[in-house]
């Protein structure tokens, strides 16, 4: 059994929409430049794991073997709603924990184009005669009658729930984390858009589903994402600068929901993200206190303002006073999203769970630029599928 | 024209709407541990258990959570509201908040809510489908 891991490449796409390539080639893209990162080539592969959500069940893992090496290993085609990059990662770092492999790639792809809005059922039109059906009986579409299904108002219903359980929370300060998060952008030269609003823009751009605004909702797109991982053993027979460059990986977790009264009519986002993040937190020895940055799951604004009570980055109900003290911005006390976050780098749904590696381990190697935290030494990623699936993984600069 | 004559007048649109009077939701109540569920079940999501009584579910609750919902699929009417009630007895329900102006004066958190059924539409039999919603009350 191994008992050390390392992400010795990582490598992501700029997420927009790529409508000149197709999902085989953006997976390339990220697979070749993890491992061109990585100082290794296909052969070094012991196994690998492809991440997708709506292409998964088209065996893309081989297709992207034959595009750059079909070199018989074992490949794992992984689905697990907006978690599927986090599992696939998972997926190789569990098979290198267990002694089967030394080195693996992750890849995780979408390509969404201008899907719009997820998960809202038009009504049927062509029904004429009611009959019960599915395991509610429902006699047709219930979306807009019994609720709402959409992305959006879903994860606004849990903002809401978050602010009528902890009082003083308000739109503004939901809308402070889109103000946040585009700004990040800026310096990031692969986010799906780069552009600042004001906090007053973002609160009175469209409204989407309450207190979501356009602005407050990540976009859909294309792109790709891919890392390397290699155990401690392997790690220390390679070069003296790929040891310098590898990040460990101090904890990978994933969790998915325990039983709630409410889950059956309201996608339970907390408590899982809560275990997940307290299991990462003893894994690494750590706590929250000690991460430099964190990417967080910011699929909506509602969604990142209760993960930083949930991933415990404040106090327990004080995720409004957090944003209000600055402390999430780049240079406030505990960095969240400064990749520009699901809200402005975009979503391409089964990249996002590496794409989140990708920018820490950057920070952590001192790799990132304009957009450098300076001296980050640990950072913490999460990503949360509904239904639901919550993987965190705690990333740690080499010691050198 | 025998089939005119044996189409429902209404039917719920859900079938844990239970059209009695009064109108009321209906749960399968585990016998182990008490968690109340409102689909067909195979076993208990909080036990395991795997019994289950009918229970009617209590009609007023408090509005624990909503959005309004302004950008939906093209065949469905916006804005509308859409809520997390929490009935008296315990149980968590989701529906639109009904017969009042979907804006942030007329719905706020922790307002007292009751459930209310209303017509959405007929089928080519003449049956019309009841769905539920919730109405602010006192």
């Amino acid at each position: 059994m191994n008992s050390d891991l390392w992400i010795l490449g990582t490598h992501m796409t700029p997420f927009r929409r790529q409508p000149d390539l197709d999902v085989v080639d953006l997976a390339s893209q990220a697979a070749l430049g993890a491992m061109k990162d990585g100082e290794v080539g296909i052969a070094d592969m012991d196994i690998l794991a492809c991440g997708s959500l709506f292409q998964a069940s088209a065996g893309l893992g081989q297709q992207l073997q034959d595009q750059i090496g079909q070199t018989g290993i074992p490949v794992y085609n992984v689905s697990n709603a907006c978690a599927t990059g986090a599992t696939a990662l998972r997926t190789v770092i569990m098979s290198i924990k267990a002694g089967e492999s030394e080195m693996g790639l992750a890849v995780g792809v979408e390509q969404m184009g201008k899907m719009g809005l997820l998960a809202g059922a038009s009504r049927r039109s062509d029904e004429n005669v009611y009959e019960p059906s599915g395991r509610y009986g429902s006699v047709m579409s219930v979306d807009g009658i019994l609720g709402t299904n959409t992305m959006p108002g879903v994860f606004a219903q849990a903002g809401m729930k978050y602010a009528y359980e902890n009082d003083g929370v308000d739109f503004e300060q939901f809308a402070k984390v889109a103000q946040k998060n585009h700004a990040h952008s800026t310096m990031n030269p692969l986010a799906q858009y780069q552009k600042e609003f004001s906090l007053e823009e973002v609160m009175q751009s469209p409204m989407t589903s309450y207190p979501n605004t356009l602005l407050m909702c990540c976009p859909t797109g294309d792109g790709a994402a891919a890392a390397v991982v290699v155990s401690g053993e392997r790690l220390r027979s390679l070069s003296t600068e790929q040891q310098k460059r590898a990040v460990k990986i101090s904890a990978s977790v994933l969790t998915s929901d325990p039983y709630v009264e409410d889950g059956q009519v309201q996608p339970d986002v907390n408590t899982l993200t809560r275990n997940a993040s307290t299991a990462a937190y003893e894994a690494a020895g750590i706590g929250p206190e000690d991460l430099d940055l964190v990417e967080l799951h910011d699929c909506f604004a509602t969604a990142e303002l209760i993960h930083y009570d949930n991933l415990q980055l404040c106090e327990s109900g004080g995720a409004g006073d957090f944003i209000d003290s600055g402390a999430p911005y780049r240079n406030g006390s505990m960095p969240v999203n400064v990749s520009g976050g699901l809200i402005s780098k975009g979503h391409p749904i089964g990249a996002t769970g590496i794409a989140n590696v990708y920018e820490v381990a950057t920070h952590l190697r001192g790799e990132a630029g304009d957009r450098q935290i300076p001296d980050a030494k640990v950072g913490l990623t999460h990503v949360i599928g509904l239904g639901s699936s919550c993987g965190v993984h705690i990333l740690e600069a080499a010691a050198v | 024209m025998t089939e005119e004559n044996t189409a429902p007048e209404q039917i719920p649109i859900v079938t844990y709407l239970n059209l009695a009077d009064p109108p009321h939701l209906k749960a399968q109540e585990c016998k182990s541990c008490g968690a109340r569920f409102f689909d067909r079940r195979n076993a208990c999501a909080s036990c395991g258990g795997g019994s289950f009584a009918e229970v009617a579910v209590s009609s007023d609750g408090v509005l624990q959570a909503f959005t309004i919902v302004h950008r939906a699929a093209p065949s469905i009417p916006v804005p509308y509201v859409s809520a997390i009630v929490k009935t008296d007895d315990g149980t968590s329900v989701r529906s639109n908040i009904i017969n009042t102006p979907a804006d942030v004066e007329h719905v706020t958190l922790g307002m007292r809510v009751a459930l209310a059924t209303y017509e959405v539409a007929e089928d080519d039999r003449g049956t019309k489908c009841i769905a539920f919603g919730y109405e602010p009350s006192s």
